[in-house]
């Protein structure tokens, strides 16, 4: 099966596949890099809190309703490092890396979210 | 092609039935553009019963006819195998003038004029395979081009053309293979039965 297979592709057919290999992961590299994050915005009840570099190391303290969330910023990455929420999803959403990531502790009305040197879309709908 | 025949052999001269019925000539290139056109439209319609885990990605079977059609009978027959299945095609799913229909029409005309480039290419090294490839890629380029000019004129979807990308040559590959391999078939079928003759 295999090589009844193998002997329909010809000489350039080797060629023509090597260069759709290289021409689809040169694109997947281009396209999928995503930004670099260098902000991190904070928001606490809907109002933005403050829009720290993430260039330097810190640990962040906002208070919510429920508590103190603690957000922790280190080698360009952020996360969410506790939080009074039940479910900690923000928590265990981990590190956020690229520009557009967002992380939110929605019982206690805090909000990470990384930008990048350009906006990007929220969605997309089609 | 042949315009409307006219003359005293018409049925109805013979009141075989009405005379208000139009008679086409066809000829014996038209009945197998048709036949040809009505395969690949078979292999759409089955193709459609695959689910896809996104919209837009699908293994393009019908493009296997258009190669053998092509490496067989010349460019100038794929073509119009190739609009008449899209044509018919949309016709038979109801989606003639959507965007969907525009989509399969830039995808088909876009690779059909990269397939009537690359059959150049000389026949030793670059065989169906190739063919199948350059037309998937041009397939894609042509509907991402309607999507973006058109549909939605946004950067972001530049984040699906790898995945497109990647569809177009997995199926490009494959599709040009079974095109080999039915080629091949009916050419040991023909050399057989010329031996058998003989």
């Amino acid at each position: 099966m295999y090589s009844t297979a193998l002997q329909h592709i010809r000489p350039g057919d080797w060629l023509t596949l090597l260069c759709g290999g290289l021409f689809v992961a040169m694109l997947t590299l281009s396209l999928w890099s995503g930004d670099r994050a260098d902000k991190a915005v904070i928001r606490s009840g809907g109002k933005i809190f403050s829009v720290v570099p993430l260039s330097r190391d810190q640990q962040i303290e906002v208070r919510g309703p429920l508590g103190i969330s603690i957000i922790s910023i280190r080698q360009r990455e952020a996360r969410i490092a506790s939080d009074p929420s039940p479910r900690q999803y923000c928590v265990r959403q981990g590190w956020l890396k690229q520009a557009g990531e967002i992380a939110l502790c929605l019982p206690n009305q805090v909000s990470v979210e990384l930008t990048g040197s350009k906006k990007r879309y929220d969605s997309l709908n089609y | 092609m042949q315009g409307v025949s006219a003359g005293s052999e018409l049925p109805c001269a013979l009141h075989l039935e009405p005379c208000s019925s139009i008679l086409l000539n066809t000829t014996a290139e038209d009945h197998h553009v048709a036949r040809m056109a009505a395969v690949a439209l078979g292999l759409t319609v089955l193709e459609s019963a695959i689910p896809s885990p996104l919209p837009g990605v699908k293994p393009g079977l019908a493009n296997i006819v258009t190669l053998i059609v092509l490496a067989r009978y010349g460019w100038r027959t794929a073509a119009w195998v190739s609009l008449l299945r899209v044509m018919a095609g949309s016709l038979l799913f109801g989606n003639f003038l959507t965007p969907g229909f525009f989509l399969s029409l830039s995808g088909a005309a876009l690779s059909l004029a990269v397939l009537g480039l690359v059959r150049h290419l000389p026949g030793r090294w670059f065989g169906p395979v190739s063919h199948s490839i350059y037309a998937a890629f041009a397939h894609i380029t042509g509907q991402l081009l309607v999507v973006y000019l058109w549909l939605i004129p946004h950067a972001g979807i530049a984040y699906l053309i790898p995945v497109f990308a990647t569809a177009a040559l997995v199926f490009g590959t494959v599709n040009g293979l079974i095109a080999a391999h039915f080629m091949d078939n009916a050419d040991s079928f023909t050399t057989k039965a010329a031996e058998n003759s003989s």
